[in-house]
């Protein structure tokens, strides 16, 4: 296993009936890389993303992840990578201190163990003394903090987010892509998935999924480049919708040619 | 009900001073503001910001603790029942049946305002006929883009004279967030007064005006392009291949104004405002030579979120960038 890469996936498939819903994409991630993982709604995103998360079995295919091959070893792989979703990674009703707990004891870490990783991250977080406060009384931007430091609490190699810092102001928001940047910087590979360019703009390397496919894969820098976009808005929706970029107003399904959308 | 107002007021809102609180927490602190008629007019904003209580108070669903607001002329307190005739409001939690088709919400909202579909097909065609084909399909089973659709047919089936959009963005993929943005100029140049909420500073520059909200106040309100321009000092991009590094040893750097990290690249102003831009530029980045760390430092336009940063910044030393 080539340790160097946190994710290794080739022609990795799955159908439904006859829909295939992700078409044989292969591409590597490398370990401390923040990787952002792109498509528009149905193109296949999700269900990738529930095969590289032991969730789901492919259909064809292969990918590694965190090591583990996550057709046999599924299992592993859960326990190897963690996952924080935008709104609901924690429990409102729960303690700082009882949210840590229960999640540490999901990975099965011993009690001193976690007490001790508690520790260090409330004090990196400033959150020493908000450790018996409920979650629900703490300000967004914290929530989101705590959130992706208690996935990272069982260490794990890979990190998956889900819209990590949507609906946060932009000073938050910057003070929670340095806290990805100092995990990635400690080896953790970010895996972020987003609807919002200008967040995927962050990351080292983003892909497009169009399709069940990769339609590109590069650095923010490189698809603006090979596509001539300035943004990478303007490359996303020429990849998703290649009829209206090219300016075909008026196209079957889409009767709409609104004033100032000319290419 | 009071008197008649003036048929077309140059402004579509004035809002005075407005108050609310919920409990301990101010919603919204004493914002006042003006929306123009014919504008599309956004409150750009995190979660929590006040913009949710602003438009339902506009939308004449909540009324405040002090302060007034005047929408269409029409005081949303004493003269909601004439108001609600004229706006027209899309929640930002989708509200509407889930079990009803798509065309019986639309039919449902018509005849709450004494109307039908078929005498108002004009003025809700262009987005409508988008889902015409799925007319029989049940609300909970379309796409997040088609739900936004249908909810916004709903908020004009009544032909209102103003649109409240409280995050009509949200959860959406970029193609829809774009082609929703595209719909709401096309009924802006109807004439149509909109008034749009995004936690999302990308959205700003398809406004007419915006206010940055923080905090149930107002930080800045004007053209997208003044806001940026109002950031009033020399602001470098600085492109490295280790950017945490970079990041970490400019924070160590004694001329350093403020830095972030800014999509690709770090954003920085130099804390001396005397030293000429191309020598400051210079200087970093030899002082990141001698760090170790190679880096280009240029010049670069200040963007909306840029301003956004540093008024934050200003009020809120505590959470300086």
């Amino acid at each position: 296993m080539n340790e160097s890469l946190a994710i290794r996936a080739r022609e990795l498939t799955r159908t439904f009936g006859a829909f295939t819903a992700v078409d044989h994409i292969t591409f590597d991630v490398r370990a401390g890389e923040v990787f952002g993982f792109l498509g528009a709604n149905g193109a296949g995103k999700t269900t990738a993303i529930r095969m590289l998360t032991g969730l789901l079995a492919p259909s064809g295919g292969e990918a590694v992840v965190a090591g583990h091959d996550i057709r046999t070893e599924s299992e592993a792989v859960k326990r190897d990578i963690g996952y924080m979703s935008q709104r609901f990674s924690l429990y409102d009703d729960l303690t700082v201190r009882e949210n840590i707990q229960l999640y540490g004891g999901i990975y099965d870490l011993p009690p001193a163990e976690i007490r001790a990783r508690m520790r260090r991250m409330l004090d990196r977080l400033g959150l020493q003394r908000s450790e018996s406060a409920l979650v629900r009384s703490l300000p967004l931007g914290w929530k989101q903090k705590l959130a992706f430091s208690v996935a990272l609490l069982h260490e794990p190699r890979i990190v998956f987010l889900d819209e990590p810092t949507g609906g946060v102001d932009p000073i938050t928001r910057r003070q929670f892509w340095e806290l990805i940047y100092e995990a990635a910087h400690a080896g953790t590979t970010v895996f972020v998935t987003t609807h919002y360019m200008d967040e995927a703009e962050y990351c080292d390397r983003i892909s497009i999924m169009v399709a069940g496919r990769i339609g590109a894969l590069g650095t923010p820098h490189e698809l603006k480049a090979q596509f001539g976009a300035a943004s990478l808005d303007d490359v996303f929706v020429r990849l998703a919708r290649p009829e209206r970029a090219a300016g075909a107003a008026g196209a079957p399904g889409e009767p709409l040619a609104p004033r100032g959308a000319t290419p | 009900m009071s008197a008649t107002p003036a048929a077309s007021p140059a402004d579509a809102v004035v809002a005075e001073g407005l108050v609310k609180r919920f409990g301990s927490t101010t919603a919204l602190d004493g914002m006042s503001f003006q929306v123009h008629a014919g504008e599309l007019f956004g409150f750009i904003g995190a979660d929590g910001a006040g913009k949710t209580t602003l438009f339902r108070i506009l939308a004449t669903l909540l009324v405040p603790d002090a302060g007034t607001a005047r929408v269409l002329g029409y005081d949303v307190v004493s003269d909601l029942w004439a108001l609600r005739q004229r706006i027209g409001y899309m929640p930002g939690r989708f509200a509407l049946y889930p079990d009803l088709s798509v065309e019986e919400n639309l039919r449902f909202f018509a005849s709450v305002f004494g109307t039908t579909i078929a005498r108002e097909y004009a003025q809700i065609a262009p987005i409508y006929s988008q889902l015409e084909p799925f007319k029989r399909r049940r609300a909970a089973a379309l796409s997040g883009g088609m739900k936004q659709k249908l909810a916004l047919s709903c908020a004009l089936v009544h032909r209102p004279d103003i649109l409240f959009l409280d995050e009509p963005t949200t959860g959406v993929d970029a193609v829809s967030r774009r082609e929703f943005w595209d719909l709401l100029a096309h009924l802006r140049a109807g004439g149509l007064t909109i008034i749009v909420s995004t936690p999302y500073m990308d959205e700003a520059s398809r406004c007419d005006r915006v206010a940055l909200v923080q905090r149930g106040g107002i930080l800045a309100i004007d053209t997208p392009a003044a806001i940026a321009a109002s950031f009033g000092r020399p602001l470098f991009a600085v492109r490295g291949s280790d950017r945490y590094g970079t990041l970490r040893a400019i924070r160590e750097y004694p001329n350093t104004g403020s830095v972030y990290p800014f999509g690709e690249v770090l954003h920085f102003t130099d804390a001396r405002a005397a030293t000429p831009p191309a020598g400051a530029a210079r200087e970093l980045e030899s002082y990141l030579a001698s760090r170790g760390l190679a880096a280009a430092v240029t010049p670069t336009e200040p963007t909306i979120e840029d301003t956004f940063i540093a008024r934050l910044s200003a009020a809120q030393p505590e959470q300086a960038a």
